[in-house]
């Protein structure tokens, strides 16, 4: 079976509550059949109004949505075949765990002995087999997570969206939820849009990421390119932790640009800068950084610690480095850890393939 | 070592269990005293006055007070023939006690309740006792039975006998149109004069539509109210209130100047031409003119109780009922609909408890045909001043009310019932 690289698409879909502010600005979005595709950003950023949109309970201002190669902006959200995870699990607190994830299929006039079959693998795929007489407050809140999921793929949907699934759930519940998650979409297949703004989330569970900011798609790509290359400063500020030097293009030559700051000169790898003279934000990765280097890079500098705190797997420092006082150093814990001083001067030393000149801040 | 089992002492030797209970007494007595007031407030004007009442409804021990003698002279009477001479004469000597201390009327009054005739009989004793005409050497049954006829009449003497024990239920039966008669049988009163049941149905019926109308009107407006964004829902919300903060009489007659044959609604039917002129339809004095007063009066105890709890829904169990593939009225009824309940129960158990007990509007705008059982009680309060009778009915109004709670607790459960 070749999976369709268009399932879902969104072509030029504006949205606007008041008529004054688009929400979503001009989306162009295509997500293909059995994909895990996250909207990460902000809130405020109109990742949700698009789900909502797709899902049906908003419309959008201009453009259409497609499913499927059809045009569904005019069918109502019951006649879609979408399955939804609510933020806050939305179980109907008055049925059981066995008519909550039979609701779907009584009103698809299903017969009862399909109805106990489907409910009962639904319920076996969260592995929560036995609970079907229970109430949804008699559960905890993974639990009811779990039911949410195995009744938003109980009718076997096309599409099922998560809306910040996971939000109310503690640390390590969540953790163990998304790898469930995860696990259930590669066994049925199904094509996933999750909406999240933890961004560590999005990172695990993904085949793709879509980061939304001010109501676009600020960049497309699976975890490890958003990770690594962040095509401008928003996505590298959002995605992870990030180091900053601003400053101007003095010399670009292919690849590589120099870029004059106000004290010192840095190498940098030129991403979005063009020409000599423009403005630029040099972003680098906290671990890309290492603390006297033994090979040779060709950024090396000299900066002072300011603050050193222990963090049980990594110890990260602050360095003065080239005028900025927030400089970032992830140091891993090894048994040759170097002895680290506040107020000691260190060497550090990068590669200019890693820091990324992107668009001024 | 099982530290478990070893008793856990304080610091100054004592089991912490009894010094940990000591504790909690006080803090129980300083609980108790907090609600006390209002216990003894709750008291004086709540479970006092109801068996004030319950006594006032059966109490009959003002003729069994008056006649004192005669009472002890009929119980070796066997109340089938003319009772013998010695009941006429502790009659007679109970009857001049009272005439002494002027209070033979109330005496003629109450039996005259029993059976018709009595006032003018004692009339006619007390005034030979006042003239000296009667000879107390002489037989004082035959003196008697000459003042007037119905003095030889047996049926006047079981009357008097029938009101001898302290308590009756008299009051009770002549609530549902019935009576004790001469021979202590329960009868029905005649069809004609059955004026207490058709009451009790119509108050039953008015209440019932009451809360139906309430209800039908209250749910769109408390959804509306829970759903609309807070600007909006404010000012729906006072608008839900101002009515509520008005006086009732006021509003009462606002409606008497509305539905009135000359009134506002008469005349906008008859400017758009939807009756004639001359053929203004009736709305007030009748049962048209309660509905509609007592619907709007009461719309606000069902709102509010709904509003509460449609507040708490979520909306997204609705929109999570349209994303399962329900239209929009399956997710209504099967999800939105079964969650409202408590606040159903609760606006319709308030709405059906105050109508039943209406009193002002019906009074006003209901006329003949719209009084409600609460008028004619408060009639025999104001009127009659029978108040043994209006006890009676409020009692039975009372446990009316019980009842019906009680028939709600086992259907719904009053557990179920939100408030807020």
């Amino acid at each position: 079976m070749s999976k369709n690289p268009e399932f879902v698409k969104f072509d030029k879909v504006d949205k606007s509550y008041d008529g004054k502010v688009l929400v979503v600005k001009d989306l162009q979005l295509d997500i293909a059949e059995g994909e895990f595709i996250t909207m990460l950003g902000p809130s405020g950023s109109g990742k949700t109004t698009c789900l909502m949109m797709l899902a049906g309970f908003e419309t959008p201002t201009n453009g259409e949505i497609l499913l499927d190669g059809n045009i569904i902006s005019n069918i109502p959200p019951h006649k879609r075949g979408i399955g939804m995870v609510f933020q806050n699990y939305a179980l109907f607190p008055h049925m059981t765990v066995y008519e909550n994830l039979a609701f779907p299929l009584r009103v698809r006039k299903m017969e009862k002995n399909e109805i106990d079959k489907k409910v009962d693998k639904a319920l076996s795929m969260v592995s929560l087999n036995g609970f079907e007489t229970r109430m949804p407050g008699q559960l905890s809140g993974g639990q009811q997570q779990r039911v949410a999921v195995a009744r938003a793929l109980v009718f076997d949907p096309a599409v099922v969206l998560m809306d910040e699934p996971l939000g109310a759930l503690d640390k390590n519940l969540r953790e163990s939820m998304q790898y469930e998650i995860k696990h259930i979409h590669e066994s049925i297949g199904v094509t996933v849009v999750y909406v999240t703004h933890d961004q560590s989330e999005a990172l695990t569970m993904s085949n793709r990421i879509a980061v939304f900011n001010d109501g676009k798609v600020q960049q497309l790509s699976n975890p490890s390119e958003l990770y690594e290359k962040p095509v401008n400063s928003f996505v590298a500020e959002f995605i992870g932790e990030n180091n900053t030097f601003n400053g101007e293009v003095s010399d670009i030559s292919g690849e590589k640009c120099k870029v004059k700051l106000s004290n010192g000169e840095i190498l940098a790898s030129a991403i979005s800068v063009k020409s000599k003279g423009e403005q630029t934000t040099v972003s680098l990765r906290p671990e890309r950084a290492l603390i006297e280097p033994g090979e040779t890079m060709d950024n090396m500098f000299s900066g002072k610690v300011e603050e050193v705190i222990y963090h049980g797997d990594h110890t990260r420092v602050r360095i003065n480095l080239l005028g900025n006082p927030e400089f970032i150093l992830k140091v891993p814990n090894s048994t040759s850890n170097l002895e680290l001083k506040v107020k000691q001067d260190i060497k550090i030393g990068w590669n200019s393939s890693d820091a990324r000149a992107l668009d001024p801040k | 070592m099982s530290s478990e089992t070893r008793q856990i002492l304080t610091t100054d030797g004592i089991p912490l269990e009894v010094s940990l209970k000591k504790a909690e007494k006080k803090n129980k007595i300083k609980a108790f005293l907090l609600v006390a007031p209002l216990l003894l407030f709750l008291f004086i004007t709540y479970v006092f006055p109801i068996g004030e009442m319950f006594t006032r409804s059966v109490d009959d021990r003002m003729v069994t007070n008056m006649l004192p003698k005669t009472f002890k002279a009929m119980e070796s009477w066997d109340g089938k023939e003319l009772p013998p001479e010695e009941v006429f004469t502790a009659f007679y000597s109970d009857f001049k006690f009272l005439v002494e201390n002027e209070t033979q009327g109330k005496l003629g009054q109450r039996l005259n309740k029993e059976k018709n005739g009595f006032n003018t009989i004692t009339k006619k004793l007390m005034r030979l006792i006042k003239r000296n005409k009667i000879d107390e050497s002489q037989s004082i049954k035959e003196q008697i039975m000459k003042i007037h006829k119905r003095w030889a009449n047996v049926e006047y003497w079981q009357a008097i006998k029938r009101t001898a024990p302290p308590y009756t239920m008299a009051k009770y039966l002549k609530g549902m149109d019935m009576y004790f008669a001469a021979d202590g049988s329960i009868a029905q009163v005649d069809e004609d004069r059955r004026i207490h049941r058709i009451l009790w149905l119509r108050t039953l019926e008015i209440a019932l539509f009451v809360t139906i109308f309430c209800f039908l009107m209250g749910y769109p407006i408390a959804h509306l109210l829970a759903t609309l964004p807070m600007k909006y829902s404010n000012l729906l919300m006072i608008c839900v209130l101002l009515p509520f903060w008005t006086s009732l009489l006021v509003r009462t007659a606002s409606w008497m100047i509305l539905l009135q044959t000359q009134g506002v609604v008469n005349d906008f039917f008859v400017m758009i031409g939807l009756v004639a002129d001359d053929n203004r339809p009736t709305m007030m004095y009748n049962k048209v003119g309660t509905y509609v007063a007592m619907t709007q009066i009461l719309l606000p105890f069902m709102v509010l109780p709904l509003y509460s709890v449609m507040k708490t829904i979520s909306p997204s169990l609705m929109r999570a009922g349209k994303s399962l593939g329900g239209t929009p009225f399956v997710a209504f009824w099967k999800v939105y609909f079964p969650l409202t309940i408590p606040g159903i129960g609760a606006g319709c158990l308030l709405v059906f408890i105050l109508a039943i007990g209406y009193y002002i509007t019906p009074a006003l705008v209901g006329g003949a045909s719209g009084t409600l059982i609460s008028n004619q009680i408060a009639y025999h309060m104001k009127a009659t001043l029978d108040w043994s009778f209006a006890s009676a009915m409020g009692l039975m109004l009372l446990s009316g009310v019980l009842v019906i709670y009680w028939v709600y607790n086992k259907l719904v459960g009053v557990d179920n019932i939100k408030l807020g």
